[in-house]
């Protein structure tokens, strides 16, 4: 490649253009996992119980690995020197390419366990197809994450069933939970031109074809929790454009402000 | 949306805190058994608090097989256990003490007999 090739290329990327269809899709994946560990690590000192706090620390432990691994991975992809760190710490929120629904704030425990099961339900489906990627790096990721992934839904099943048959607070809660995190699961299964793409050279996965099973698996557990499944209809997305919302700015502040204040700090 | 601030969002109480009810700590308790490896039995690993079986395991699962300590766990209620007693300490255990034929330390191990 010229230099000139090169430095339009960087130059590109830089000014939040067009980036390999293959970067932008691991970026997606990674991002996703990346700022949901983020948020789930919120709960730490906060959770209802001693136990639980260490469960959701697992859990974000484990989608932090996800998330490692996959920006590592579009940064070597990507060429231009950026590691992990570079792209977790030292990107603008606009170009973030995580969907709206992992950014929400926690909320109380009745959403943060109405958006894992939404999520894991989603994470499951996907790596468990991602397996087969021709791509072998996202195999792997995806061969070791559909474990963990599993017992992330497990996890958000057995605090769903609980919670919605449980208490009239308890009830009452996880249901206000779930009708505000339920219109921004439609995002998860949007497809557009570059996952198409990718998918059809058996790279990606097609997240529009997971909906199908996710949709039954998620509605036989909120049925068996007695809440109601709120109506699709409003349906916000631009995540993966980097058109976040007002949330994704404050956990920013703190997920990114060690590393850009003390640059390589490391302990 | 009018969802309430998350933990980073500046407020970290559930929106009515003051209405969460103490039954969480009323939560039983349980102990933990966590058996290391296949052939080996399950040991005591500790204990935790669960509101019912199927939770305590997964806890237990998350606090006390984080480093692959573990191929099975049982979780026993407290309650359910019968303990001896500090106080019964010398009827149960002290007799025990001057009975050395018990052990199995009177026979004769026949010449080249390995593995013994």
């Amino acid at each position: 490649m010229s230099t000139l090739a090169g430095a339009e290329r960087r130059g590109a990327a830089s000014g939040r253009e067009a980036m390999p269809p293959d970067v932008e899709y691991a970026l997606r994946l990674g991002d996703d996992a990346l700022v949901l560990s983020q948020r789930l690590s919120e709960w730490i000192t906060r959770a209802p119980a001693l136990e639980e706090e260490m469960a959701l620390a697992n859990i974000a432990l484990d989608l932090l690995g996800q998330a490692r691994a996959l920006l590592t991975h579009a940064g070597e992809r990507e060429g231009h020197g950026r590691d992990e760190d570079a792209l977790a710490f030292l990107r603008p929120e606009r170009e973030l390419r995580n969907c709206l629904l992992v950014e929400l704030p926690g909320g109380d425990f009745g959403r943060t366990v109405a958006r894992l099961l939404l999520f894991s339900a989603y994470q499951l489906e996907l790596y468990a197809s991602l397996q087969l990627s021709t791509d072998p790096m996202l195999a792997a990721v995806a061969a070791r994450a559909v474990k963990e992934v599993a017992y992330h839904r497990n996890h958000a099943i057995l605090w769903t069933l609980r919670l919605g048959d449980g208490t009239e607070e308890s009830h009452r809660r996880i249901q206000r939970g779930l009708d505000e995190v339920w219109p921004y699961a439609a995002e998860l299964f949007e497809s557009d031109p570059l996952v198409r793409d990718l998918a059809r050279r058996g790279v990606a996965i097609d997240p529009s074809g997971l909906r199908a099973t996710w949709d039954g698996a998620v509605r036989a557990v909120l049925a068996e929790a007695t809440l109601t499944v709120p109506d699709d209809g409003w349906a916000p997305s631009g995540g993966r454009l980097g058109l976040h919302t007002e949330h994704l700015g404050y956990l920013f502040a703190e997920m990114q402000h060690l590393h850009r204040s003390h640059p390589g700090a490391s302990w | 949306m009018s969802a309430p601030a998350g933990p980073s969002g500046g407020s970290d109480l559930p929106p009515e805190s003051g209405t969460v009810s103490p039954a969480r700590a009323d939560w039983p308790l349980w102990e933990v058994f966590v058996r290391g490896r296949r052939g080996l039995s399950h040991s005591h690993a500790g204990s935790l608090h669960a509101p019912d079986a199927r939770v305590a395991l997964g806890n237990a699962r998350d606090l006390f097989t984080r480093r692959m300590e573990g191929v099975s766990i049982w979780v026993v209620p407290s309650a359910a256990i019968t303990a001896s007693s500090p106080d019964e300490k010398d009827p149960f255990f002290d007799p025990a003490a001057d009975k050395a034929y018990r052990h199995p330390s009177f026979y004769e191990i026949p010449e080249g007999v390995t593995n013994l």
